[in-house]
């Protein structure tokens, strides 16, 4: 168990350090860094020394090197369009993208593996049908239509919701949370149903397959052969085998939330990081967009870690030692 | 009174195409403490009747005539709950496959104590102490160890074992067992079934054993009824079916049985199935296309030489050598195989047969270790180039013919694959007559060709494989258990068509088996294989009239013997 994860962890480190190399290519190659922080009017030698100043002399592996170690610290410079630390920037922001995905993915969670479960225990019934049919809607329209349909009728046309924006956000020391006033928790409304949507339809159609395939295994024709009731095949013995592979998919999909999030943060205005990342590419803000690379490699690398120490909580196979192969 | 009645029952699938009857009119009693065996072919219905019985038939089938009573009192007519309720409690029921029957996510001790509770209504403690003397019953050393520990931590005849245990927790009256012993090797097979009939006997529970080996109803059972596409075509004790039968189809399922007792020239085949096919007889090998080139020189004495072949897996990686944790598969194997022999390769799962074949076909390369294959070192061979006249001299049949042939390709193709690898033919034309030919030889007929595998049955497709394997000509074939996954009709016609086609050409073959009769009818010596270790070899007949090694004689006698007259073998 500690040699995997000292072997995830090794493999998670060559990870990172390929995804900042990406970024710092990317910060260090696309366009001249001086052109960007400078005015027209600056002269040659102001330049060279800036270049001196910042060390873009050094030879490449020394400033990868420092490009590397103050990522580590979280320091990726200052923005260009925002004439402020980068790192104060995401600070600022994240709390929003956390919010919107957490809720999100927990809205995904607890709504869809419930109607998996539905689907796959009550195949022919016809809310079945119905949740199916549903679900076909939710995978194939995009995320931004739904966003504006969505809009469109509770915020134009009812006007329950507001259209845009996080409403009023209360500062819990350097976190901002819109859970705690009734504006805010109205404006998180439809942009997480709209985060939501898809994952949720993913998930219920993994759960559905996947337990349908489980309830044909034998152990679980031997238990109901054994008197036990249906209660118990479908929740203790089948959701259970069927949450084995479910983990992996809901764990990358909640980076996917994260990182996404960018389209449905744009639609509903949205003051987090996807935002931010779209208005920088728009303003070329090298050092955001690289900052933003690495923290969403940081958060799938975090996250596929995780699920790899569930693997082995819900799955007693892995956990093979010397004493379980002697038998 | 008498525990169980089955009384006329039909059980129908309906389907777009028409019903399909899978069991007719069937009429069986099962007394308590009694063993009644069904026994049949895949296809016979067999394992419909357990379904029927505890109420489980697999949708959309369905019970549409005949009554069935448990005590007296019908059980087919209760609606679902009471039905729940007859399962576990009153019918237990044993699958076929113990390595999938339990729930791998669970210790034994949730598993047991969970059905215990659902069935008996008792608490905890009770329960807990209920399980652990089941599984004492059952012959699991340290239950109160073992209990704790997961379903992958036990071999498969521990959980076959732990499956039981589970299987009567509810204290039922009857139980089905649907294969309980087929998935597991011959020693594990025999401590099954004696503890299979100590329960009945000693709790008084009546069971219905239901399977395809003669067998194991002749160890077992008391009572018989045979079926034959869905219909029982015969019942009575077991000693007037096996040594009596009245039944054509009887008869010839026994007669195909390969007996372990004496060598047969040619396996009886089941004339009573109407597919039984026959091929044309003898090749003329000066003419025909696999007589080509069959000449490979002076014809060394000595075709295989194994020397010294050890091979280890390491199970277990690690950075650190102490810490690597390794299997070694074959340990110091040595034998040689001479032209035109038939050797066979005996030993239980594990034993490292099939290891061997995979390293002499080069699918696995050996931790060290010599193979001469007609003088030339195999090891020595680097590259695929050099190897490849060898391989083409070599071919293997596996044994399961569902997974061994390619689902889309068609049979033509499948077969011209080889010829065309190895540029055996000059041309496309060429290659076909050859496939048709083969075709022909294995006694399939050449309107197979066009077909895909999935339009054959299994011993069809088995005939494909030998096919394919034919197609480069080889002089050496290895026979990975060619006829395990099939019914024992089917088997006698596959072993027939092995038997002709090595006598016809010549043919050197390694066998591997577990099963001892088939071993004794096709090889001409034999090697017994435990534990990676080759522990015997001796001519065939020396082998199984006196053998030197104690597991030998151990394996011999756990040999299911059903031939009225027949001795047990062994010294015991």
């Amino acid at each position: 168990m500690i040699g995997f994860i000292f072997k995830r962890l090794l493999q998670s480190v060559i990870v990172m350090l390929t995804v900042a190399l990406i970024a710092f290519a990317l910060f260090r190659y696309v366009g001249d860094p001086i052109n960007n922080m400078v005015g027209q009017d600056t002269t040659q030698e102001e330049r060279a020394a800036l270049k001196e100043r910042l060390g873009l002399d050094d030879p490449f592996l020394v400033q990868f090197g420092r490009f590397a170690k103050n990522a580590a610290q979280g320091e990726f410079g200052i923005s260009y369009q925002h004439r402020r630390p980068v790192s104060d920037l995401i600070a600022e922001r994240a709390p929003a993208t956390l919010e919107l995905s957490l809720l999100s993915a927990l809205l995904a969670i607890a709504v869809g593996i419930p109607m998996g479960v539905y689907t796959a225990i009550r195949r022919d019934g016809w809310l079945s049908r119905a949740f199916m049919s549903l679900s076909l809607i939710g995978i194939s329209l995009p995320t931004f239509l739904i966003g504006i349909l969505l809009i469109l009728l509770f915020g134009v046309i009812l006007r329950w919701l507001p259209t845009f924006g996080r409403g009023e956000v209360v500062q819990l020391g350097w976190w901002s949370t819109g859970l705690l006033t009734a504006s805010g928790l109205k404006a998180l409304i439809m942009p997480a149903i709209t985060l939501a949507l898809f994952q949720m339809t993913l998930i219920m159609r993994l759960v559905r397959a996947e337990m349908l395939e489980v309830l044909r295994t034998d152990f679980v024709k031997f238990g109901r052969a054994r008197g036990l009731p249906d209660r118990y095949i479908h929740f203790k013995t089948a959701l259970k085998n069927t949450m084995v592979p479910v983990i992996t998919i809901i764990g990358l999909q909640l980076g996917a939330i994260i990182a996404f999030a960018i389209i449905t943060e744009t639609v509903f205005q949205w003051p987090g990081m996807g935002l931010m990342f779209i208005q920088a590419v728009r303003e070329v803000d090298i050092p955001i967009m690289a900052a933003y690379l690495v923290m969403i490699a940081l958060i799938f690398v975090v996250i596929n870690l995780v699920v790899d120490i569930l693997y082995y909580v819900v799955d007693p196979r892995l956990r093979v030692d010397r004493a379980a192969t002697g038998h | 009174m008498t525990l169980l009645t089955i009384d006329g029952m039909r059980v129908e699938f309906p389907s777009r195409r028409g019903h399909v009857t899978a069991v007719e009119d069937l009429t069986i009693t099962v007394e308590p403490g009694e063993i009644l065996g069904i026994v049949g072919e895949s296809g016979a219905g067999k394992s419909t009747i357990g379904n029927a019985v505890i109420g489980l038939l697999e949708p959309p089938g369905e019970m549409t005539a005949g009554a069935i009573a448990l005590h007296g009192e019908r059980i087919d007519t209760l609606t679902d709950a009471q039905k729940r309720s007859v399962r576990g409690a009153r019918i237990g029921m044993i699958f076929q496959d113990p390595l999938t029957s339990l729930d791998p996510l669970q210790t034994i001790e949730t598993q047991l104590i969970d059905t215990i509770r659902e069935n008996l209504g008792v608490s905890e403690s009770d329960a807990s102490g209920r399980a652990v003397a089941l599984l004492d019953a059952v012959g699991i050393p340290d239950p109160d160890i073992r209990i704790k520990q997961y379903p992958h931590q036990f071999s498969g005849g521990m959980r076959q074992r732990v499956v039981i245990a589970l299987a009567l927790c509810g204290e039922p009256d009857l139980i089905i067992a649907d294969e309980p012993t087929t998935a597991l090797d011959v020693s594990v097979q025999a401590q099954i079934l004696d503890l299979l009939k100590g329960l009945c006997r000693d709790r008084n529970v009546g069971m219905i054993l239901i399977t395809h080996d003669m067998g194991v109803i002749a160890e077992t059972a008391d009572r018989v009824a045979v079926m034959y596409r869905g219909r029982v075509v015969e019942t009575g004790t077991t000693a007037q079916i096996i040594n009596a039968p009245v039944h054509d189809y009887t008869r010839s399922l026994i007669s195909a049985v390969p007996p372990p007792d004496r060598r047969l020239d040619r396996f009886p085949l089941v004339t009573y199935i109407e597919d039984a096919q026959e091929r044309p007889e003898g090749l003329d090998l000066a003419t025909h296309w696999l007589g080509q080139t069959r000449d490979y020189g002076a014809a060394s004495e000595e075709l295989l030489r194994i020397e010294n072949l050890h091979m280890r897996f390491v199970t277990r990686h690690s950075i650190f050598p102490s810490r690597r944790i390794f299997l070694d598969a074959v340990k110091d194997v040595s034998l040689s195989i001479k032209s035109g022999e038939v050797f066979g390769l005996v030993g239980e799962s594990g034993s490292g047969k099939s290891t061997i074949a995979r390293i002499i076909t080069g699918i696995y390369t050996p931790t060290s270790g010599s193979i001469q294959f007609a003088g030339t070192e195999l090891t020595s061979l680097k590259t695929r180039k050099e190897a490849s006249p060898w391989r083409r001299q070599m071919q293997m049949i596996f044994q399961d013919p569902f997974s061994s042939l390619n689902s889309r390709m068609r049979v033509k193709d499948i077969i011209a694959e080889p010829i065309h690898f190895h540029q055996l033919a000059d041309s496309n034309a060429e290659a076909q007559k050859i496939v048709n030919d083969l075709l022909d030889v294995v006694g399939l007929g050449s309107q197979a060709a066009g077909k895909f595998p999935h339009e054959f049955s299994g011993g069809q497709r088995q005939r494909i494989s030998i096919a394919r394997a034919l197609a480069t000509r080889p002089r050496f074939l290895i026979c990975d258990e060619p006829t395990s996954a099939l019914d024992v009709s089917i088997q006698a016609q596959v072993l027939n068509l092995l038997k002709d086609l090595q006598q016809e050409l010549n043919l050197t073959m390694l066998f591997i088996s577990h099963d001892l009769p088939v071993i004794r009818q096709m090889c001409d010596r034999v090697g017994v294989m435990r534990n990676g270790q080759l522990l015997e070899v001796a001519e065939t007949e020396a082998l199984f009239n006196d053998p030197q090694h104690s597991y030998t004689q151990h394996l011999l006698k756990l040999m299911p013997v059903f031939s009225e007259g027949a001795a047990k073998f062994g010294t015991g």
